[in-house]
């Protein structure tokens, strides 16, 4: 009787007597949902373009942070250690479609996953080597990117909100809304989307896959980086983040791998779903239960819509 | 022309379906294990048997575990970790109330705890599939973790939350504990193997494992040809599980000695899925090759190393270690998508024609 008083009744007094915990807890789960929804998206970017469960994403997050920092402390000027990863984001774009998704076109899914991981590893030693493994602090201020925090009175209480956690909320959506114009509005959005639907109509009516790979690549590399600064603000910059691509899954499967908004949505849906779940039923299980909460939050939702939220319909056929 | 199975008729449907139906494949398998009871014991060094032969025998077994769900019934899981987790703590529990029992015993039976949990994390399977399923395992994989972590009573209130395997002997001979030879727990470890490939053998030639490549080809062809899907897939995962957890069991008590959550972490669901993809997905004997190699290639880095006589500290060491081992795993993938276990095949081929080309 008392543990389902603590379930189903004591949370909710709990919100309901202190609104302004209860609001801070949201905001964070929303601004945690936001980054994993960024992670996501560089997923489901890759996935839609070439059918690639790309693990390495993850990775690629904590290399673009990883090589930014090691410009600037290099001694490059911020923003041109910024122009500079981006160029090194996309000469990993380029080898990738080289040296791994090209000789192994037309593979089963599994194989490519595999690939990823092989890539993934090379990524950590690479990473490790050239930067060594030590905590990196992220250059935000070199970068103009806000610091301190606001505190907003309201409820009868204060919600404190970073103002790095404002910017990241604010860049991710911005980055949302040009992915979508880039995929509805343009050619090569156009082409990608061809490409999503079937490689094969895609290359008869003479659309290069090895360039649109490099695109999707160089776009998720982009995604990758964007992530890696917002993330390393709120901690360091070390190979400890490659556990958020983890995070992201879940987001991933609730969203649908197909979709973008399903990414967005997906995100926040975890976000806060794990925050409330830890502030508010945490105790009862003792504590750390953020690491798998995500994951069966999402396989509730997968349970009613194995496609994800968003994902296209799957339609089999004998 | 040595490797040649002319003239060797089969008169029974029996002598058809024999495991091993070539004669020379008879007096192979008849050597090979000669030659792990006998030889190994009596010239391998202690080394080569502790630190190569036991982990990749523990490993081979874990990889046959996960061959049977994603190699042959098409199931991808992520969640091999902690199955081994549940058989290695289910067996140091078992250690704990029976200590009278043998240690044997209880290894085998903590695979039964295993197989359970393995059906509970196996039921969304129906109605997920794919990738979906891979991310959906990987919640039994952190669930599995927080509770080796949060549930003392799974480690007896040790302190530091770990679980130190008691000294139990078999025949008189300490089998298990810090006073086991390597050698003793080689040929235990050895046994169990053999005896469980063999039946996983049988269970993959027989009705159970016919149903199951015909779940993985095509699931809804299969469920039209009168294939019940959901007790199918059910057992895959039941029997997976079951060899994850007796692997585990062995990791623990008869190679590590003790072990904590950390030991049957994600890396290690990874590290198993690697083995299965790299020897061949499907393959019994490819779950052996895969586990050779990716156990064997950091001892080979580190043997490559000292020969070259190049100074470089263990950190870098680590870091090359890595990057070759990702750079193999893709040139693996492009060079033989089937696996090492294709490779063996094409060898045979070519040893049946020889002289000849074709």
């Amino acid at each position: 009787m008392h543990l389902l008083y603590q379930i189903f009744i004591d949370p909710f007094v709990q919100m309901g007597t202190a609104p302004d915990l209860l609001a801070q807890t949201l905001w964070e789960g929303l601004v945690g949902g936001v980054l994993y929804a960024l992670i996501a998206l560089g997923f489901v970017l890759i996935f839609k373009a070439s059918g690639v469960f790309n693990f390495a994403q993850g990775i690629m997050v904590v290399f673009a942070a990883l090589t930014l920092v090691g410009l600037y402390d290099a001694g490059v000027p911020a923003f041109l250690a910024l122009a500079l990863t981006i160029v090194v984001m996309f000469g990993l774009a380029f080898l990738v479609e080289r040296a791994v998704l090209r000789p192994l076109v037309n593979q089963p899914e599994i194989i490519l996953f595999m690939a990823t991981f092989g890539l993934t590893y090379i990524l950590i030693g690479f990473g490790e080597l050239v930067f060594g493994g030590d905590p990196k602090l992220m250059i935000t201020e070199q970068l103009l990117l806000p610091g301190g925090s606001y505190n907003i009175p309201m409820l009868g209480g204060f919600v404190q909100m970073q103002k790095i956690d404002i910017a990241a909320a604010i860049i991710a959506s911005l980055m949302v809304a040009s992915l979508g114009v880039f995929f509805q509005k343009t050619r090569i959005g156009r082409a990608l989307r061809a490409v999503a639907d079937s490689h094969r109509a895609a290359l008869s009516v003479g659309i290069s896959l090895e360039y649109i790979w490099v695109v999707v690549w160089f776009a998720a590399g982009i995604v990758a980086l964007a992530t890696g600064i917002m993330w390393g603000a709120r901690s360091n910059v070390s190979f400890a983040l490659e556990i958020i691509a983890l995070k992201a899954l879940p987001v991933l499967i609730l969203g649908g791998f197909t979709s973008i908004p399903g990414a967005i949505v997906g995100g926040v849906i975890i976000g806060v779903g794990e925050k409330l779940g830890e502030f508010y039923w945490g105790p009862l299980l003792g504590s750390g239960i953020e690491s798998w909460l995500a994951y069966v939050i999402a396989l509730i939702f997968l349970l009613f819509r194995p496609q994800g939220l968003f994902g296209e319909r799957i339609i089999e056929r004998v | 022309m040595f490797y040649r199975e002319a003239g060797q008729f089969k008169t029974s449907y029996q002598a058809d379906q024999a495991l091993f139906p070539i004669r020379q494949d008879q007096i192979g398998i008849v050597l090979i294990l000669l030659a792990a009871y006998l030889a190994v014991p009596l010239l391998a060094s202690d080394f080569v048997i502790d630190s190569i032969l036991t982990p990749v025998l523990v490993f081979s077994l874990a990889a046959i575990g996960l061959n049977l769900l994603t190699g042959y019934t098409g199931l991808l899981s992520l969640g091999t970790g902690g199955f081994m987790g549940v058989g290695a703590f289910a067996c140091y529990k078992l250690a704990t109330f029976f200590p009278g029992i043998n240690i044997v015993v209880l290894i085998l039976c903590s695979g039964f705890v295993s197989a359970a949990a393995g059906i509970v994390f196996g039921l969304p399977s129906l109605r997920i599939k794919g990738f979906y399923l891979a991310v959906a395992t990987l919640a039994a994989q952190f669930f599995l973790s927080w509770c080796f972590i949060r549930i003392p009573w799974l480690y007896n209130y040790n302190v530091s939350a770990s679980i130190e395997v008691p000294t139990r002997t078999l025949l008189g001979i300490p089998v298990t504990g810090p006073t086991a030879t390597p050698t003793t727990r080689y040929l235990i470890v050895l046994t169990i193997v053999a005896v469980m490939t063999w039946a996983a053998s049988n269970l993959i030639h027989g009705r159970i494992g016919r149903t199951w490549m015909a779940v993985r080809d095509m699931d809804i062809a299969a469920e039209l040809i009168g294939i019940r899907l959901y007790p199918t897939k059910l057992l895959a995962f039941a029997v997976s599980s079951f060899y994850c957890g007796v692997a585990g069991a062995m990791l623990v008590f008869l190679y590590l000695g003790n072990a904590e959550s950390e030991s049957f972490s994600i890396n290690q669901s990874f590290l198993v899925l690697f083995m299965v993809i790299i020897g061949g997905l499907g393959s019994l004997l490819g779950s052996f090759f895969g586990a050779a190699l990716i156990l064997g290639l950091p001892i080979m880095l580190r043997a490559a190393k000292e020969a070259s006589g190049i100074p470089m500290t263990s950190a870098t060491l680590e870091h090359l270690n890595f990057m070759v081992l990702g750079t193999l795993i893709i040139l693996f993938l492009i060079a033989e998508p089937a696996g090492l276990a294709r490779l063996w095949q094409i060898g045979k081929q070519k040893l049946r024609v020889w002289p000849f080309p074709y």
